[in-house]
C-alpha cells in the first residue's frame, strides 16, 4: 500500500514536496494520504475530504473522494481514527478481564461480541453452560440486534434527511434498553456474558416484560412502514443505489445484511450453528436486488425474524441454573491451543481467534469485525455514483466505525 | 404512461406520512423532563451503579471486606486500591504471652493483622461497570449502587473513599440520629442537593442519596 | 394608482417598510420557536422550554447569541462578496412585503405590478447564495452553492407559471385585485379553481426557500452546512432570518393569490391573512420533520420533468378556459 516514506515526509513521489521535504505548493497539500490520493487525480477532478468529521459517517471515517461534479470518480476510505489497541489489551489482561472490552468493540451489538469472545474461551478451555443460559444468551443477543437495528434505521434517515424517524426508534429502543438493564445492569456496552453461563439470572420481570415488549414492537413496525419504507422520496433515494453484485461480495468477505441483501444467503446461525439456534422455527430474509433498498428490507424482515426468534425462546425458557456450577473462577488461566468462534451479529460475522500458550494471559486475540469487510467494498462500489447516494450506501452498509477500527 | 400512474399513485405515501406525524403531534412526550421529572429509583434498581461495599448484619457501617484483595486483581482497569487496617498493637495479656513464650524458647505469637481493609479507594473513573469485582469477592461485600445522577466538578470528586461512604449510607439509614462524628463532614444531607460541598476527594454525591 | 410621486406615498412606503422591517423580525422570532416546538411535538420531546415560560424566550436568547458572536471571515475568503452576501440575501426580502396587502387598509404600495415586483425582487436570493459560496473559499460552500443556484433558478420558472396562471384569469397583476376577485368562503378562492396552480406553487416555493425536502443547499449530512458553511454569528443569523422571511414572502403570495388574502366568512381582515399564512408556514415546517431530503439530481427532475409541463399544460388550460 503506501511507503511509510509517503505518509510521513511526503516523499520524493509527492508532487508537491519540495527539496527538504516540506510542501512547496502554497496551498495546504495535506496530509500523506491525500498527497498519494492526489496523484492519480485528473486535473478537472475536485478532492474532497469527508470525515473524519462529518455528520454521517457514524463515527471518524475519513473517505477521500475524487469529484468529477456530483459523481465520485473515485473513493478511498481511510482507517485508524478510533483504533484502541484492543487486541493488544487482550495479551495484557486476563481472560476474565478482557470480557468489558468486547462490549465496547461494536457497543450496539455488544452482546455478540461478548458471545464471540465467551464461546471461544468455552470451546478452547471445554467448558459447559447450562441449556437455561444458552436460552438466555439467545434472547438477550437477540434483543440487542433489535436495538442495533433500530438505531440503524433512525440514524440512517437522519442522513437521508428526515429527522423524526430517529426519535420514534428511540422510543422503542428505550423500552428495549429498560429491558437488558433488568437482566444486564447496563444499557449499551452489556459484558453481561460469562465463561459458563450468564451473570444475572432473568426476574420474572424481565420475562413479563419481554413478553409484553413483542407484540408491542410488532405493533410499531407498520407505523414505520408507513411512514418511511413506502415513502416516494425515500424509495427513489435508495432504491437502485449501491449496486453490490455478488461476486464483489464474495471478492471482499462482506457478510450479514450486505451479503443477504445481494442473494447470498449466508447467515452464521444457519451456516455454522451454534448454541440452540437450531430449536426455533425463523428465517433468514434474503433479496436480490443487490442496491440498498434490499439491505434496508433485509434488516427490516430480520427485525421481525428476531422477534420470532425471542418469542419461542421465551415460552420454551427451562428451568435451571445461570452459571454452570463449574465455571470457572475469574483467575482462571486458559490451556494451551487455539479456538475460533463466530456468531451473527447485526453487521455480519464477527469472529474471535484465541491463541493460549497456557500463561496467564492469552497469546493472541484477533477480532474479526463485520464491518470493516463490509466498508472495503464501498470504494468499489462507489465509484461511478452521485455525492448523496455515497451517503446513502455508507448507511446502508450499516458501519460502527469502533468495530472497524477496534 | 405506467410509470407516470404508478408516480402519481405513489404519491400518496407522503399523505400518509403527513398522517403519521400529524398523529405523534398530537400524542404526549415521552421523555423524562430533567430535573424535573427523574428516572425512578425503581427503574434504576437494576441499573449497575458504581460499586459499593455491603456492611455486615451486625454492624452496617463497618463492611464485609477480609481485604483479601480478590477484586483488586480481578478488576481490568486497575480502580480499586486497598490496604490492609493496621495490626493493632499488642494488648498487655498478649506482651505478656509473648513474653513467656520466648522464655519458653518458642516462637511468639504476634498479634495477626485483621481482616479487615484500612483503606479502600475506588477510582469510579476508570471503572467499566462489568462487574469482575463484584463476582470475585468471596464474601460478597461488593455490590452495584444504583445512583445514576453522579455529578462531581472535577475528576477528583470521583475517586471515592468506599469506607467513609458505606459509614455515611449506615448512619443515613439508621431510625436514630447518630452523632456527627460517624457521618463524614462533606455528607450532602439534603436530598435535593445535587453537589456536595466541594475540594474534597471522594465527594461526587448522589442528588437523591438518603 | 398614478404614477405621481408626492410626498404622502413616500412616507407611506416608508412607513411601510418599517412595519415590514418590524414584523419580519418578530416573526423571525415567532417561527424559530414555532418551527422548534413543531419539531418537538412531533418527535414526542418538549422541544425549547428553559429559557422564559415554556422556552418562548428561547429565540431571542438564539438571536442574542448570534449577534454576540464575532465575526470571522476565513483567510482568503473574499472580504467584499463574503460580507455581502448575507446583507443580500436579507435586506431585499423587506421590499417583497410592499405590495402585499394585508388588509385592505395595510398595504404597503398597492402597484399595479405588484406580482412583477415580487417575482423581480426574489431573484436576488439566487445571487446571495452564489456569492456565500464562492466567496467563502471553501469546497463544501462552492458546491452548496452551485446547488442552491441550480435549484433557485431552475424553481422559479413553475412559479411563475402558477402566478401567470391567476394572472391569466384575473386580468390583473396587482395583488389587492386578486384578493378582490375572490370570496369569502373556501370554495369562493382560487384554489377551488386552480387546485393544480396552488399545488405547483406550493412545491415550487418550497424549491425556492430551500426548504425540507429540498433543502440541500444546507444539507447538514452531505456537505457539513453547504453554502454558509463558513459563516458564524450575525452573518449566519441573516441567512437564517432571510430563510424565514422567504418563508413568509412566499406563504403570503401563495394566500392572496389563492386562498382569499384577507377575507373570510365573516368579518374581513388581517386576522384572516395571518390565520391563513401561519396555517401555510405550519404546513412547511410539518413537511420539513416529516419527509428525507430528495437528492439534487431528482429535485431538478421533479422541477423539469414534472412541474413546468404541469405549469404549462395548467396555463394553456386556463388560457383555453377564459377564451370560451
Amino acid at each position: 500500500m503506501h511507503s511509510t516514506e509517503t505518509l510521513r515526509s511526503h516523499g520524493p513521489a509527492c508532487p508537491a514536496a519540495s527539496a527538504d521535504g516540506g510542501c512547496a505548493d502554497d496551498q495546504i497539500a495535506g496530509d500523506g494520504y491525500t498527497c498519494h490520493f492526489e496523484q492519480g487525480a485528473r486535473p478537472e477532478s475536485l478532492i474532497l475530504n469527508m470525515g473524519p468529521q462529518h455528520p454521517s459517517t457514524h463515527g471518524v471515517l475519513r473517505v477521500l473522494l475524487e469529484l468529477d461534479g456530483e459523481y465520485i470518480v473515485r473513493a478511498e476510505p481511510v482507517l485508524g481514527y478510533l483504533h484502541r489497541m484492543h487486541e493488544k489489551m487482550a495479551e495484557v489482561k486476563t481472560p476474565a478481564q478482557f470480557m468489558p472490552n468486547m462490549g465496547r468493540v461494536d457497543y450496539l451489538h455488544a452482546l455478540a461480541w461478548n458471545w464471540a469472545y465467551v464461546g471461544a474461551v468455552e470451546k478452547l478451555a471445554g467448558i459447559e453452560i447450562p441449556e437455561r443460559a444458552e436460552y438466555l444468551r439467545v434472547i438477550t443477543c437477540e434483543l440487542n440486534r433489535i436495538s442495533s437495528h433500530l438505531l440503524w434505521w433512525g440514524a440512517y434517515l437522519l442522513d437521508l434527511g428526515a429527522f423524526t424517524p430517529i426519535m420514534y426508534a428511540f422510543d422503542d429502543r428505550e423500552m428495549l434498553l429498560d429491558l437488558l438493564q433488568l437482566m444486564t445492569g447496563s444499557r449499551l456496552t452489556y459484558s453481561s456474558f460469562r465463561f459458563g453461563g450468564v451473570y444475572t439470572d432473568a426476574s420474572p420481570a424481565f420475562v413479563q416484560g419481554v413478553r409484553q415488549f413483542v407484540p408491542h414492537l410488532r405493533s410499531r413496525l407498520p407505523m414505520y412502514t408507513a411512514l418511511v419504507t413506502e415513502n416516494i422520496i425515500l424509495r427513489r433515494r435508495i432504491e437502485e443505489v449501491g449496486v453490490i453484485p455478488q461476486d464483489m461480495v464474495a471478492r471482499y468477505g462482506a457478510s450479514g445484511p450486505v451479503a443477504r441483501g445481494s442473494g447470498i444467503a449466508y447467515d452464521v446461525r444457519r451456516a455454522e450453528p451454534y448454541s440452540v439456534y437450531d430449536r426455533f422455527d425463523y428465517e433468514i430474509p434474503l433479496r436480490h436486488e443487490e442496491c440498498s433498498m434490499a439491505r434496508y428490507m433485509v434488516r427490516m424482515a430480520e427485525i421481525e425474524q428476531s422477534l420470532r426468534i425471542i418469542e419461542q425462546a421465551v415460552e420454551s425458557l427451562p428451568d435451571g441454573e445461570h452459571m454452570h456450577p463449574k465455571a470457572p473462577k475469574p483467575s482462571f488461566k486458559l490451556p494451551a491451543g487455539e479456538s475460533y468462534f463466530a456468531v451473527e451479529g447485526a453487521r455480519g460475522k464477527i469472529g474471535v481467534w484465541i491463541a493460549s500458550d497456557g500463561g496467564k494471559t492469552p497469546y493472541r486475540v484477533k477480532l474479526r469485525a463485520p464491518g470493516f469487510s463490509n466498508l472495503a467494498l464501498f470504494a468499489e462500489c462507489a465509484r461511478g455514483t452521485l455525492l448523496a447516494d455515497a451517503v446513502a450506501i455508507l448507511g446502508s452498509l450499516d458501519m460502527v466505525i469502533p468495530e472497524i477500527d477496534r | 404512461m405506467a410509470s407516470i400512474f404508478r408516480t402519481i399513485a405513489d404519491l400518496w405515501s407522503l399523505v400518509v406520512g403527513l398522517g403519521i406525524t400529524g398523529k405523534e403531534f398530537c400524542k404526549p412526550g415521552v421523555t423524562v423532563h430533567y430535573p424535573r421529572a427523574e428516572v425512578t429509583p425503581e427503574a434504576a434498581a437494576s441499573f449497575r451503579g458504581p460499586i459499593e461495599l455491603i456492611g455486615l448484619d451486625k454492624d452496617p457501617a463497618k463492611p464485609k471486606c477480609i481485604a483479601c484483595m480478590l477484586c483488586v486483581s480481578a478488576c481490568p482497569s486497575n480502580c480499586i486500591t486497598v490496604t490492609r487496617a493496621p495490626t493493632p498493637k499488642p494488648t498487655p495479656e498478649e506482651l505478656k504471652a509473648m513474653a513467656e513464650a520466648e522464655a519458653r524458647g518458642e516462637k511468639p505469637k504476634k498479634p495477626a493483622p485483621p481482616k479487615a481493609p484500612g483503606t479502600w479507594a475506588y477510582d469510579f473513573s476508570l471503572c467499566s461497570l462489568c462487574g469482575s469485582c463484584v463476582e470475585a469477592c468471596p464474601v460478597d461485600s461488593i455490590g452495584f449502587s444504583h445512583d445514576i445522577y453522579m455529578v462531581g466538578t472535577k475528576r477528583e470528586d470521583f475517586v471515592f473513599d468506599q469506607l467513609a461512604r458505606l459509614a455515611r449510607k449506615a448512619a443515613a439509614r439508621k431510625p436514630e440520629p447518630k452523632p456527627a462524628a460517624k457521618a463524614a463532614p462533606e455528607a450532602a444531607t439534603a436530598p435535593a442537593a445535587p453537589v456536595a460541598a466541594p475540594s474534597e476527594p471522594g465527594t461526587a454525591t448522589p442528588a437523591s442519596e438518603a | 394608482m398614478n404614477a405621481t410621486i408626492s410626498f404622502d406615498s413616500v412616507l407611506h412606503v416608508v412607513l411601510a417598510l418599517v412595519g415590514v422591517a418590524v414584523f419580519v423580525g418578530l416573526n423571525g422570532l415567532l417561527l424559530v420557536y414555532a418551527e422548534r416546538k413543531v419539531a418537538g411535538f412531533i418527535q414526542r420531546r418538549p422541544g425549547p422550554y428553559e429559557v422564559g415560560p415554556q422556552g418562548i424566550l428561547q429565540a431571542v436568547a438564539d438571536a442574542l447569541k448570534l449577534i454576540g458572536k464575532q465575526l470571522v471571515r476565513p483567510d482568503r475568503a473574499d472580504p467584499l462578496l463574503f460580507w455581502m452576501a448575507p446583507v443580500l440575501a436579507f435586506f431585499p426580502v423587506l421590499l417583497l412585503f410592499l405590495p402585499i396587502p394585508f388588509s385592505p387598509l395595510l398595504t404597503g404600495w398597492d402597484v399595479n405590478l405588484g406580482l412583477l415586483l415580487i417575482l423581480a425582487f426574489a431573484g436576488f436570493n439566487v445571487l446571495a447564495l452564489l456569492l456565500a459560496g464562492w466567496g467563502s473559499n471553501n469546497k463544501y460552500g462552492l458546491l452548496g452553492a452551485a446547488r442552491a443556484v441550480a435549484q433557485s433558478v431552475a424553481y422559479e420558472i413553475p412559479l411563475l407559471l402558477a402566478v401567470l396562471a391567476i394572472a391569466f384569469q384575473e386580468g390583473t397583476l396587482s395583488l389587492s385585485a386578486i384578493v378582490g376577485g375572490q370570496g369569502g368562503m373556501p370554495w369562493q378562492w382560487n384554489i377551488a379553481v386552480q387546485p393544480l396552480a396552488f399545488l405547483i406553487f406550493f412545491v415550487s416555493a418550497l424549491g425556492e426557500t430551500n426548504r425540507a425536502p429540498f433543502d440541500l443547499p444546507e444539507a447538514e449530512s452531505e456537505l457539513t452546512a453547504g453554502f454558509h458553511t463558513e459563516y458564524s454569528g450575525m452573518g449566519f443569523g441573516m441567512f437564517f432570518l432571510a430563510e424565514y422571511a422567504n418563508m413568509i414572502v412566499a406563504c403570503s403570495v401563495c394566500t392572496v393569490l389563492f386562498l382569499g388574502g384577507w377575507k373570510g366568512p365573516f368579518l374581513d381582515g388581517a386576522w384572516w391573512f395571518l390565520a391563513k399564512v401561519y396555517g401555510l408556514l405550519l404546513s412547511m415546517m410539518w413537511f420539513r420533520w416529516t419527509y428525507p431530503r430528495v437528492r439534487f439530481d431528482q429535485l431538478l427532475n421533479l422541477n423539469w420533468r414534472w412541474l413546468l409541463p404541469l405549469g404549462v399544460l395548467n396555463l394553456l388550460a386556463t388560457a383555453f378556459v377564459m377564451k370560451l
